[in-house]
């Protein structure tokens, strides 16, 4: 497989101008922007500014137009078509969203299945459902950090309504066995909604393969900006689902006793959307399908391993995700704090994730109060990965000698 | 500062062998529970007030090294003061870390050896969670005086 040209696309992050010796591995918090989502961001914002839907003059048609190809770039990204997708301000926003428009449709005793490496944003929203509207949660047990199809069997019955499970674990990396679960879960009739945040810059994202009901993601995590997520629903949800937020533009006549609402996606977009971040989501995905899911993956595969394979046997260095088929390494140096590493990576110029990682359930399974994440995005390099993993030692030698 | 010599000083002394560690089932003690959600930083702290003065006090947590050493460290400087002293000598404190104007800084005591803290923002929170909890406890005290 042809290699990816590092070096050349690290040009194009510009953040590496200011910080050239900067070794970021917090990309799976926010990854850092392309240059191509900056400029079309200021090509909007500097040159057009207008609303969309609304003026009947040249520059509003622009920026509808913009849009609107930013929505038909993001579902062809998924494989999906461009009336099933919505712009929101994020995942977190989209799947409370969905969480919100079930409300009506569901009753008490009725169940919802999650897991325990949920992010805390496809958690919360369904345990204050199952508050307000009195129904089971049930989680899926969990095989040395992995779901597996024999642990969501046992969980599933004929009273599950919903299942919510992420693609890609923020914390073990690990890839749920989605088409799988799906098929499962609609032989019960259950819906499946899906947390997509961590994979759609690493895995191919196929929703009519996948076949499930919901999935979302945003734009800061794919090399975008932060402000727009995206929620996939097939149009049977669509148009079952409650619109959670009133206003403008997504209602269609307005009746003192019950307005009615416009249809498909607009029906969920309230409100002046972020235009240009939807902008720049449309070219963070261009960007990633241009130089190809395939070579990131192999790229980030390879350095992962070799991270790890220098770090396995070190003592007093404990990797939590060891067979991990994504670049997420989670690990703890042994009675050091996470903050405490962070702190003392940064002073080599290494940036990672110290914390729960939004995930205090995953650090329960872990037995683990916080631990340290370095996650391995296409703009790394081995060197990188050297002053990584020479940090990561010099930390351990510094603690484990006082 | 250099982080390992901020750490090496009293730092990781004080998260080896912290002072008035463990907390005490006694209810003439003012007890005080403080976190911080995003690190996980948890602390409970105990205040025992007597005659208007700090005549012990008890601290228990989980967390970083700067935390846990704060903790510590507050305990041993807040010992002895009354409620007034304690709540300008937490005040002298925040002072230092964000690079305030300090009168005296003699008045830190060990406290000082997190003035380097104030280097790396992001652990300011950490240094700072014990003093709050006992600002907590010691606040509604003060209150009280004001009002008589």
């Amino acid at each position: 497989m042809k290699k990816i040209d590092v070096l050349k696309i690290k040009e194009a992050f510009p953040v590496f101008k200011k910080y050239p010796q900067m070794r970021y591995f917090d990309s799976a918090a926010s990854a850092f922007k392309h240059q191509s989502v900056i400029d079309a961001m200021h090509s909007y914002l500097a040159y057009n500014g207008a609303n969309v839907h609304r003026g009947v003059y040249g520059l509003a048609a622009e920026a509808t137009n913009l849009y609107e190809e930013a929505r038909q770039i993001t579902a062809d990204f998924i494989c999906a078509k461009n009336d099933n997708i919505v712009f929101t301000k994020s995942t977190t926003h989209s799947l409370n969203m969905v969480a919100r428009g079930l409300e009506d449709l569901l009753q008490a005793g009725d169940e919802i299945i999650v897991s325990k490496l949920e992010h805390h944003s496809n958690l919360l929203p369904w345990l204050e459902l199952a508050k307000r509207k009195k129904l089971v949660v049930r989680f899926i047990e969990l095989d040395q950090g992995m779901i597996t199809i024999e642990a969501f069997k046992k969980v599933l019955n004929v009273k599950t309504k919903v299942v919510a499970t992420h693609h890609m674990s923020n914390v073990m990396g690990y890839i749920t066995p989605l088409k799988q679960m799906t098929q499962l879960a609609h032989e019960v009739g259950a819906l499946v909604i899906v947390d997509a945040a961590q994979s759609i810059l690493h895995i191919p994202t196929d929703v009519i393969n996948l076949n499930v009901d919901a999935l979302a993601f945003s734009g800061h995590k794919a090399y975008g900006p932060n402000g727009i997520g995206v929620l996939y629903m097939k149009k049977h949800l669509m148009a079952k689902l409650s619109p959670a937020e009133f206003g403008g533009e997504m209602v269609d006549k307005v009746y003192l006793d019950g307005s009615t609402w416009k249809s498909g996606p607009y029906k969920f977009e309230s409100g002046t959307p972020p235009i240009a971040e939807a902008i720049g989501l449309a070219k963070a995905l261009a960007f990633l399908k241009d130089v190809g899911l395939d070579h990131i993956h192999a790229h980030e595969h390879e350095l992962r391993n070799y991270v790890v394979e220098q770090l396995k046997d070190e003592k007093g260095i404990t990797i939590f995700n060891g067979h991990g088929q994504t670049p997420l390494i989670t690990f703890n140096i042994d009675d050091v704090h996470p903050h405490d590493t962070a702190s003392f990576l940064d002073q080599h110029g290494v940036a990672v994730r110290a914390g729960h990682h939004c995930n205090q359930l995953t650090m329960d399974y872990l037995n683990q109060d916080a631990t340290v994440r370095a996650s391995i995005a296409i703009y790394n390099t081995k060197e990188d990965c050297d002053e990584l993993i020479k940090a990561i030692k010099d930390t351990r030698d510094f603690f484990h000698s006082l | 500062m250099d982080l390992k010599t901020l750490y090496r000083s009293v730092i990781m002394d004080h998260y080896k062998n912290p002072k008035n560690k463990g907390l005490l089932n006694d209810d003439t003690y003012l007890t005080v529970h403080l976190n911080n959600p995003t690190c996980g930083d948890d602390l409970v702290v105990q205040l025992l007030i007597e005659d208007n003065t700090i005549k012990d006090l008890r601290q228990l947590g989980k967390g970083c090294s700067i935390c846990c050493a704060s903790a510590s460290v507050a305990s041993e400087m807040l010992k002895g003061k009354t409620v007034k002293e304690a709540l300008s000598l937490i005040q002298t404190f925040y002072d230092m870390l964000t690079d305030q104007p300090i009168e005296d800084k003699k008045i830190l005591g060990d406290a000082i050896a997190f003035e380097g803290v104030g280097q790396f923002p992001a652990r300011i929170k950490c240094a700072t969670l014990a003093w709050k909890a006992y600002e907590k406890g010691l606040n509604p005290l003060e209150g009280e005086q004001n009002n008589e």
